[in-house]
């Protein structure tokens, strides 16, 4: 006789633990596969988890959640290769506000969020890797894993992240295209608390988080970022990876370079890289999202491409856990409703709207194409920091007043005027 | 599937195979404290005896095979929980932890004599397997000693195990060659290292561990070991002294080039220092 579960969720990261953690909670008997050796080991993020789901799963989160820092200070700086031009946002913040966001450490805050789903009673299984879905005439009756073996149950809710073949074996989503994923890269870099505190000017418990264009890719398609943890920096890049195989540099190359940059250099330095590690970044957002219901299947988090990158905000965690929290939901109602048809589970879409995911998903729906702009990445970075190169230099010259320098900047640029005003036109409108 | 029947038994059930594991640091983390001289056991990563999870996989290969009640046993702290669930995971059907102060400082002697009274407890058994010796100690005492104290035939180092008429037919890995055995059952059986490729737990075997309850701790009391055969006290042997092997320095030279000079500046080198005969 196979073990038999309401639900299983496939993945414990945050999409999955918190979708475990409702299921459970909400009374069906609910099964945790995590691939890793312990939840968070195989995953990856940049840094920064805005927290406004979490109080609604876990009420007291604050007592015992591994939080970092709460980001309190924002910086996005456009690089060149020996200059920076940033504009820093710094308001006091608390963990408390919506709003309120962050910075985490993946094996502490997954393994933190799977242990509340246990707690909840869910059973968690880690270190199986689910290798299909289990079909029989058509309906899915649960999971196969390793040599064959199968545990049943009327509802599976895939939460495998950016890289999911359930999607692809449920027939929700075809492959993966290299235009609908980014590579992302992090080094962890280990530096001493006050050291963090000094350098980017924040308290003890407060932290930075930072945006870098331009150079920070080598002006391909993409960006770097920064976040402080207690005790380490997180360093990174999310590069297209459209563009990484056009160009043929490979990214830890880029990662180098980004580290080298004189600007992120003087924030690391005599610091010890002690992690590296890459994932795929899904990048599409609303373009690229598989079917999210169908009989005895719901998809939440990267899986369904749930990702916003608009350029100077990166979300993933917060949506992955809102998706969570709408399919225990619209589970349980399938349940009441009499079983885990696709029609019974249609309330999981009328959630997501309502907690925005999918709302914003597809208001930054055009972000993506906007940002394949290369001129973004490569074209006007340059631009910015010429301008501020001349409106800071006075050498006896003669100084020129701050309109002339921007509008000679624009004229003498590489890009048309009318083409600039397109783009800023374009820009303001997606993002 | 229908279960292989024990001819020796008063009824028809399937058979019951023991398995004997210890728990041990894992190989690539040894350390020896440097004070005690012993090995440290405590924090440091552990797994279940290699050769025992191969004598796990062949019970567990017989159970597919022919149907049986896998039991794996083990004596030693409650860490020892973290092999027993992984071997009920990999497909044992319940695990028995023999734990208790009194066992603290066993040496060989004790431990066999414990564990053949905890089997003899179990009862029902038709075939006892352990691993050929433990990486930690490497004695291979235990195996014998208790087919010994039960008075059931052994067969020692053995690499594969057939049933054949009611019978075990083991194939045992002698110096200078193969040797086939047949044994009538009960039997024990010490199985060598590396036989066979012990496979992973399974996810219906995970969920069975976490339900619970599969893997149970007995006292001496429960078992009725006498207290005074067992422990540091009643262990013959002394540990008079151990040596930690210093590893010489190296010479740390790193020879470039074409591989063909790399190399003949290496035999050269190893030529002048004697290592290699002229």
């Amino acid at each position: 006789m196979a073990e038999r579960f309401d639900a299983i969720v496939v993945g414990a990261g945050p999409a999955g633990s918190a979708a475990a953690l409702t299921l459970a909670r909400k009374g069906l008997s609910t099964l945790l596969v995590e691939r890793g050796r312990a939840p968070g080991l195989k995953n990856m993020f940049g840094g920064r988890v805005y927290a406004w789901p979490l109080p609604e799963l876990v009420p007291d989160w604050k007592k015992d959640c591994p939080v970092e820092r709460i980001v309190t200070k924002e910086t996005m700086a456009f690089l060149t290769e020996d200059a920076s031009l940033g504009l820093t946002f710094e308001a006091p913040r608390t963990a408390d506000g919506r709003g309120a966001s962050f910075t985490a450490i993946r094996a502490k805050f997954d393994a933190w969020l799977a242990k509340k789903a246990e707690d909840a009673g869910a059973t968690l299984v880690t270190g199986i890797r689910v290798d299909d879905l289990w079909r029989e005439s058509g309906r899915v009756r649960g999971v196969v894993a390793a040599r064959g073996d199968r545990v049943a149950s009327d509802l599976v809710v895939i939460a495998e992240g950016a890289t999911s073949t359930l999607v692809r074996r449920a027939g929700l989503k075809a492959d993966l295209e290299p235009r609908e994923v980014s590579v992302g890269v992090k080094e962890t870099i280990e530096l001493p608390p006050e050291t963090i505190q000094e350098r980017f000017g924040v308290g003890e418990a407060e932290g930075a988080a930072q945006v870098y264009a331009g150079q920070a890719s080598l002006g391909l398609r993409g960006g770097g970022f920064l976040y402080t943890n207690k005790g380490s920096v997180s360093l990174g890049l999310v590069v297209s990876s459209e563009d990484l195989g056009r160009k043929k540099i490979p990214i830890d190359e880029v990662q180098t370079k980004f580290r080298m940059h004189p600007a992120i250099q003087r924030l690391l330095k005599g610091g010890k890289v002690v992690e590296y590690s890459a994932h795929l970044v899904p990048e599409l957002g609303a373009n690229m999202m598989p079917r999210l219901v169908a009989d005895g299947v719901l998809v939440v988090g990267d899986a369904a491409g749930f990702l916003i990158n608009n350029g100077y905000t990166f979300r993933g965690v917060d949506l992955a856990i809102a998706s969570g929290i709408a399919a225990g939901e619209a589970a349980e109602a399938a349940k009441a409703a009499g079983g885990m048809t696709a029609a019974n589970l249609a309330g999981y879409e009328a959630s997501l709207r309502r907690r925005h995911v999918t709302t914003d998903l597809e208001r930054f729906s055009r972000a993506p194409l906007y940002l394949k702009n290369e001129r973004l990445f490569d074209v006007y970075p340059r631009l910015l920091i010429d301008i501020a190169e001349r409106v800071y230099r006075v050498d006896g010259t003669g100084q020129p007043r701050l309109m002339d320098v921007v509008l000679d900047g624009a004229k003498s640029g590489d890009v048309p005027t009318l083409r600039l005003l397109l783009d800023l036109l374009a820009g303001a409108r997606s993002m | 599937m229908t279960a292989a029947t024990v001819p020796s038994g008063d009824r028809d059930r399937p058979m019951r195979i023991v398995v004997c594991i210890k728990q041990v640091p894992k190989a690539e983390e040894l350390q020896v404290d440097p004070k005690t001289q012993t090995l440290k056991r405590v924090g440091v990563p552990s797994e279940i005896n290699p050769p025992d999870a191969n004598a796990l996989e062949i019970a567990l290969g017989m159970k597919d095979a022919h149907g049986a009640e896998v039991v794996v046993l083990s004596m030693g702290p409650t860490s020892f929980d973290e092999s027993l669930e992984r071997a009920v995971a990999m497909g044992a059907d319940r695990g028995i932890l023999l734990t208790d102060r009194i066992l603290g400082g066993s040496d060989t002697v004790p431990t066999a004599y414990a564990l053949s009274e905890t089997i003899a407890k179990i009862g029902g058994y038709d075939l006892i397997l352990c691993g050929e010796e433990t990486t930690d100690a490497s004695t291979g005492h235990v195996g014998p000693g208790i087919a010994g104290h039960l008075d059931i035939p052994q067969i020692t180092y053995v690499s594969q195990v057939d049933l054949v008429d009611g019978k075990v037919r083991a194939k045992r890995t002698a110096e200078d060659g193969t040797e086939w055995w047949e044994a009538r059952m009960p039997c024990l059986v010490t199985v060598n290292f590396g036989c066979n490729a012990p496979r992973d737990p399974s996810l219906t075997g995970k969920i069975r561990v976490k339900r619970g309850g599969l893997v149970v701790h007995w006292s001496c009391a429960d078992v009725g070991i006498d207290p005074k055969k067992v422990g540091l006290l009643n262990s013959p042997t002394i540990v008079a002294h151990v040596d930690t092997v210093k590893l010489p320095p190296r010479a740390g030279k790193v020879y470039r080039g074409e591989p063909r000079d790399a190399v003949r500046q290496l035999l050269e080198a190893l030529l002048a220092d004697g290592v290699v005969p002229r």
